[in-house]
């Protein structure tokens, strides 16, 4: 069993290494470079993306659509495991609650990107409209914010007065900080009562709220009469992609983690076995609700759906499709039911592929079904046809994608990355546990 | 014929506000109008200008005088442009057994909306639903449907439905997210991507003119959307959309549900008569959007398809000015 004081010193907030700074000099470069693009696509207008009157959405909304669909990792591992209590999840739930508070930022933020008159904005509010679904997702993202910040701080309260000893010393002017954040916290039995129906309390709101987003945001395509998005069947298909895209992004960062801060005494083969298992139940019922989506289409052939999955099965988007389908969801499944393939490293690149996937597949979602409306596309240039993004596309999303991982470098810099008074608490719990003769 | 033809014109003309309205003012419009004649003539500025007076017959008139005439024409018709001229609903008819691609329609669209983009708002597809059965030309515009997912979608009540039928767009409210053109199964909407740059190629002095959706396309602005309006700066002034009267084949019919009366500028029929005897129909019923476009199949043709075939330019609508 370890020391307080080890644990403490394992899991404590440190300094970059150089490995770090790199790490952050290069994201801050293509942040940059988003942001020159950005202004440029400011002073001159949409016209520098390859979006046209057909393809009138392009990366901006499919990169939003991924956003949110990362976001839901809080709700998923943090509420549903907390509220099942799985005690494994413990080493595991700080990274998911910094990933979805980074990644529904930058939803917010991406989606505005998208917005032709951005200098328009308020029009959002001082003529918001209930009815439309963008209106919904003004509403539920600022709240999904709001309660993922709640979520990650109120765990945070213990380790922020650990903290605030721990640098009381060699940091004086951070230790005051964490004691500012720490609001007093004393380890007493009234204030972790409270902290525990607290947390109890944004554990069920942050499984709604995030339901309810990603509902909110299938909606913004199914309450449309496009083939593609006309679909009963959304919300679940994308409540469960975003399982899949959720789960993907947390083994890939806590392995990272872990890497980096030498925390396999915390994060051990045991959790990865546990989160190989998630996702692959999670990319399995991601499967599911694809064969309702492609294949109960295809039996009734509808014309319009007809022609949408010709081109997804073997037209222009055949390659990407197959590519997503197998590499992104099949092959994960079938590495993961061996145990071998549970091991840290073997996850750690099947989580990449399934987030790289999980971010073509919402491309594939978006892109096909808008070049493909009721009446045929005539009487517009050649290009508006078909749809790749522009290079001023490319780097504003990289830059998104960039701030994203920004923000989740620079909270693990700053917060325990695994809670420390928790860790504590097990082992000890753990310990009398064995002491007792059963 | 002569005859006919000016008092069908005559009956849409009169019709509505116009004569209504001016009844009802035009006792203080007149006294006001003689007033000011009393008053003294304005020195004529020389210019003159044609106007057509409410019996069809062109006059010239002196620009200095129409000031007054406006002004007294403003307060006839003023109407809340969000709500829509009252007590109209206003409808449109595409006969495709007449229509021969002749473009006609679209250019004077592109032309008096000032349509700088690579995409019009009236389109006219080559259409043929399956091998066995006949090609036809499909012009589409702007359905105005009375259950318009574009207004549905709108986060800032930037589209709007008006009690006369019509939906249009405030470009100065539209925020650009382009909702509305995932949300119209018709693909009618179009986006300004870039400047418009109306004023550089059309040498239009467009900075004098404030957005209004009374006249859409002008001038347009970067980021918003734009789509076919029914030309409602035309038919407050009792004059026919650019379309209907750029057609030479009389192809498309407008009038007033409410009246149920059409009128291609040639002929005016009733509308139900019209609709009965000709099957008619509405683009894609089936969506339930309800549009108030109807169209009459393109049987017993007047025209060839063919005709329209060397018209056909599948990678252009908006007519480029000659490159310098």
């Amino acid at each position: 069993m370890k020391k307080f004081d080890e644990i403490v010193q394992d899991l404590a907030p440190r300094k970059f290494e150089r490995a770090g700074i790199i790490w952050i000099v290069v994201l801050i470069f293509f942040i940059v470079l988003g942001i020159i693009a950005y202004i440029d696509q400011l002073i001159q207008g949409q016209v520098v993306t390859n979006m046209r009157d057909y393809a009138l959405w392009g990366i901006y909304i499919s990169n939003f659509v991924f956003f949110v669909a990362t976001s839901f990792v809080g709700s998923v591992a943090v509420a549903i495991l907390r509220l099942t209590k799985n005690r494994w999840r413990t080493p595991l739930v700080r990274i998911a609650e910094i990933i979805t508070l980074a990644c529904i930022i930058m939803a917010g933020i991406t989606i505005t990107l998208d917005i032709a008159r951005p200098d328009r904005l308020l029009n959002l509010f001082v003529h918001a409209r209930l009815q439309s679904p963008i209106t919904w997702d003004i509403i539920i993202i600022p709240t999904f914010i709001v309660i993922s910040i709640l979520l990650l701080y109120f765990p945070l309260l213990p380790d922020f007065a650990i903290l605030k000893d721990h640098f009381a010393k060699t940091k004086p002017r951070l230790s005051k900080v964490y004691g500012i954040l720490s609001l007093k916290w004393t380890g007493s039995t009234a204030q972790k009562a409270f902290q525990k129906k607290s947390i109890r309390l944004v554990s069920i709101l942050i499984l709604l709220s995030g339901i309810l987003l990603q509902t909110i945001d299938a909606w913004l395509f199914s309450t449309t009469y496009r083939t593609g998005w006309d679909s009963t069947n959304f919300a679940p298909y994308f409540i469960s992609g975003a399982f899949v895209a959720g789960i993907g992004a947390l083994i890939s960062v806590i392995y990272l983690v872990r890497r980096r801060r030498k925390l396999e005494d915390y994060i051990t083969d045991f959790h990865f076995d546990k989160m190989g298992k998630m996702l692959a139940m999670a990319c399995l019922i991601y499967i599911y609700f694809n064969i309702n989506e492609y294949l109960m289409p295809q039996f009734t052939a509808k014309k319009g759906e007809q022609e949408h999955l010709q081109a997804l099965f073997t037209g222009h988007y055949a390659p990407l499709f197959w590519m997503v389908t197998i590499v992104g969801l099949v092959i994960p499944v079938i590495v993961l039911m061996f145990k071998k393939g549970r091991k840290p490293l073997p996850m750690f690149i099947i989580a990449i592929v399934v987030v790289i996937g999980s971010w073509w597949k919402r491309y594939i979602i978006i892109t096909p079904t808008l070049l493909e409306p009721f009446l045929p596309i005539q009487g517009v240039p050649e290009s508006w046809h078909s749809y790749f993004p522009s290079l001023h596309e490319w780097a504003i999303t990289v830059a998104t994608l960039a701030m994203a991982l920004l923000i989740i470098t620079l909270l693990i810099r700053y917060l325990p990355a695994v809670p420390i008074q928790r860790i504590y608490d097990e082992q000890k719990e753990a310990e009398t546990l064995k002491k007792i003769p059963s | 014929m002569e005859d006919n033809t000016k008092k069908s014109r005559r009956t849409f003309l009169d019709r509505g506000l116009k004569i209504g309205i001016a009844g009802v003012l035009g006792g203080i419009g007149l006294s006001k109008l003689s007033a000011k004649l009393t008053e003294g003539k304005a020195a004529p500025s020389g210019e003159t200008m044609e106007l057509m007076t409410t019996d069809g017959t062109l006059i010239e008139v002196d620009t200095s005088e129409v000031m007054e005439v406006s002004h007294n024409h403003h307060h006839n018709m003023d109407y809340n442009v969000r709500e829509g001229i009252p007590n109209r609903k206003f409808v449109m008819v595409v006969d495709l057994a007449k229509c021969k691609n002749a473009l006609k329609c679209q250019s004077s669209c592109n032309k008096n909306h000032y349509i700088t983009g690579d995409n019009a708002w009236l389109k006219v597809y080559k259409m043929q639903e399956s091998p066995d059965t006949a090609p036809y030309w499909l012009p589409t515009m702007c359905q105005h449907c009375d259950k318009p997912a574009c207004v549905t979608v709108c986060p800032v009540d930037a589209t709007f439905k008006r009690e006369d039928g019509l939906v249009l767009i405030d470009n100065e409210r539209c925020i650009g997210c382009r909702f509305c053109m995932a949300a119209c199964p018709y693909s009618t909407r179009v986006f300004n991507w870039g400047d418009p740059g109306q004023e550089v190629t059309l040498n239009l002095e467009m900075t004098d003119y404030e957005p209004t959706p009374e006249y859409a396309g002008k001038p347009s602005l970067k980021g918003t959307v734009d789509k076919c309006d029914f030309c409602p700066h035309m038919v407050k002034e009792g004059e026919l959309p650019h379309c209907v009267t750029a057609c030479p084949n009389g192809v498309f019919y407008f009038g007033d549900k409410y009246e149920d009366t059409v009128t291609n500028g040639e002929e005016t029929v009733r509308l139900s008569k019209l609709l009965e005897d000709k099957s008619g129909y509405r683009l894609m019923e089936n969506l339930g959007t309800e549009p108030s476009v109807y169209y009459l199949p393109p049987v017993d043709r007047l025209v060839d398809y063919e005709d329209g075939l060397p018209f056909y330019n599948e990678f252009q609508s908006v007519e480029k000015p000659a490159e310098e």
